[in-house]
């Protein structure tokens, strides 16, 4: 039966990735559990879909999938997006698991700019695709310093950003990748998920793995670790806000993503964390459109 | 001009036997020399002496092939510069240190703002306070002359000589107490130069600041510097007063150094 459920798609083996790539592939990761927030380099393969779908994020969900895992795979926040159905499809053929829609039913939840409304629990792991690992990139080029920036702790200019928001904005107008730093150690950027998002990681019960393909770097936020989002004294650090509710569920306290709905500049705000909202719907929430 | 008697007891700076080689050729030979504190060190010669590698091995950037160099630190411990840990000597080379480039891009971050930039040494050093940095930016872009209102602008929307300022007041803003300027006035018109000069020797006399200053123009080093070293093919050929080396060239090659200026 084992056989059987191995080889589910002609010819690959479990969950598409060889046994000897998973096995690099977790010696990574055990490393990056141990050193929390630190990048560590892997031997990153091609994967059968472009660099920027998540390539990094969908190695690290290969190594550590196994016949039992229930996976669910979120695109902005949505289980119904092109890349998320297509990873979701990917590894129900290749390693014959079941998927879910359920953040409470999940395993391993594979994300991209979002961590579900829902807390995660202690059995649960989430997996970020990350585009740029380097929170430093922007403010330093050169790779061989950014290491030693990292090996010396030496982070006063990922402040300068700031204050550069603050002088040209009067606030903090990073908004996205807000950069925090792990275990009062490593500098670390959370991939694009918005800031919204950034006091969930501070803690979380869950496994937190960061897979970045083509930068070929993995690093992790064991769980309850404490995460800390950068800022001033005088401009602490806030989350968005927004004036509307939920159109759909009528919910106030979750991530709203503003959706153009004619051609009269009419548009609404709905949850951008669908199975959030379906839920809230199926618990006889309802907003000013549901 | 200097904070006390006690400061005067023990050289700032001690250089002994600084030489360094790329490969077959030779950078600098066995330079030696005290600095003292609020003393103004000039270092000149043609270009291709050593000047510049000189420089680079006194602030730490290069490592020489041999010699040693100790700085006295502000608790009075005398340390061993090139036997200090990579944190160490970042830690010194954005608090107590400063280094000017000749050329401000070098020593700038050219996509953040001018007030950024002042800024960072603070925030490296562990400033979170927004409205206080912003204060000390202020106040630091003010003493060297810059127009407030450009505290928000990006360096390459400055002139030369504002980016050389701007520079100048990144490297102060902690408070150094030794500053290296490689050709701080080069590659700026005349009239810019004299506006330096005097912000810069203003400086120096008001903080007591101690500086080494590489320049191939001996009007820049009459003016700046308290005591001169003159440089060739990589080895101090002449040393002393300025206003006595100047004046009274003993070497052959200082005497043709002097000489080559033109009078007016």
């Amino acid at each position: 039966m084992t056989q059987a459920r191995t080889m589910t798609d002609g010819g690959y083996n479990f969950a598409y990735l060889d046994e000897q790539t998973k096995r690099m592939i977790r010696r990574a990761i055990l490393k990056a559990v141990a050193i929390p927030g630190h990048q560590v380099p892997f031997g990153s393969r091609e994967m059968p879909l472009p660099y920027g779908w998540g390539t990094g994020g969908i190695q690290v969900t290969a190594s550590i999938i196994g016949l039992v895992d229930v996976l669910k795979v979120i695109d902005q926040g949505a289980d119904d997006t092109t890349n998320a159905v297509s990873i979701r499809r990917f590894f129900a053929r290749t390693a014959g698991v079941a998927t879910t829609e359920a953040t409470a039913d999940a395993t391993i939840i594979q994300t991209r700019h979002r961590i579900p409304e829902t807390a995660l629990g202690d059995d649960q792991i989430i997996v970020y695709q990350v585009p740029i690992p380097e929170p430093l990139r922007w403010l330093e080029p050169r790779e061989a310093e950014t290491r030693k920036m990292h090996g010396l702790a030496d982070y006063g200019v990922m402040h300068v950003k700031l204050y550069e928001d603050i002088a040209t904005y009067g606030h903090i107008e990073t908004s996205y990748d807000y950069p925090v730093l792990v275990n009062g150690r490593y500098l670390t950027a959370p991939s694009p998920i918005p800031k919204f998002d950034n006091p969930k990681m501070d803690a979380m019960a869950a496994l937190q793995l960061f897979g970045a393909g083509r930068e070929k770097r993995i690093y992790a936020i064991p769980p309850y670790t404490r995460v800390e989002s950068l800022d001033f004294e005088d401009h602490p650090f806030a989350v968005q806000t927004w004036a509307a509710r939920c159109a759909i569920c009528g919910a106030e306290d979750s991530f709203l993503d503003e959706v153009i709905i004619d051609d009269h500049g009419g548009s609404m705000f709905v949850c951008s964390d669908t199975d959030h909202c379906g839920r809230r719907v199926a618990a006889g929430h309802r907003g000013e459109e549901g | 001009m200097m904070d006390g008697a006690a400061l005067l007891d023990a050289p700032l700076l001690s250089a002994r036997g600084i030489t360094h080689s790329y490969g077959e050729r030779i950078g600098c030979r066995d330079v030696t020399f005290d600095l003292w504190p609020g003393e103004v060190l000039g270092v000149v010669g043609e270009s291709g002496s050593g000047k510049t590698t000189l420089l680079n091995c006194l602030s730490a950037q290069v490592i020489p092939s041999a010699g040693s160099l100790t700085y006295r630190l502000r608790t009075g411990d005398q340390a061993d510069v090139y036997a200090l840990s990579e944190a160490e000597r970042r830690m010194l080379m954005r608090t107590d240190w400063g280094f000017v480039h000749q050329n401000p891009r070098d020593g700038l971050r050219m996509g953040v703002s001018a007030g950024a930039n002042v800024g960072e040494r603070l925030m490296a050093v562990g400033a979170r306070h927004y409205g206080a940095i912003r204060e000390q930016v202020t106040d630091w872009l003010g003493r060297v002359e810059m127009d407030l209102d450009r505290i928000d602008d990006l360096p390459s929307r400055f002139s030369g000589g504002m980016q050389q300022r701007v520079q100048i007041a990144r490297n102060l803003v902690s408070g150094p107490r030794l500053v290296f300027m490689d050709e701080p006035t080069g590659g700026l018109d005349v009239s810019v130069q004299a506006r330096l000069l005097d912000l810069l020797r203003g400086l120096t006399n008001d903080l007591g600041l101690s500086a080494v200053i590489v320049t191939h123009d001996l009007a820049v080093a009459r003016l700046l510097s308290h005591r001169l070293m003159v440089m060739r093919r990589g080895a101090v050929v002449e040393q002393g007063l300025t206003d006595q080396v100047l004046d009274d060239p003993q070497h052959a090659y200082t005497q043709l150094l002097v000489s080559s200026v033109l009078q007016t």
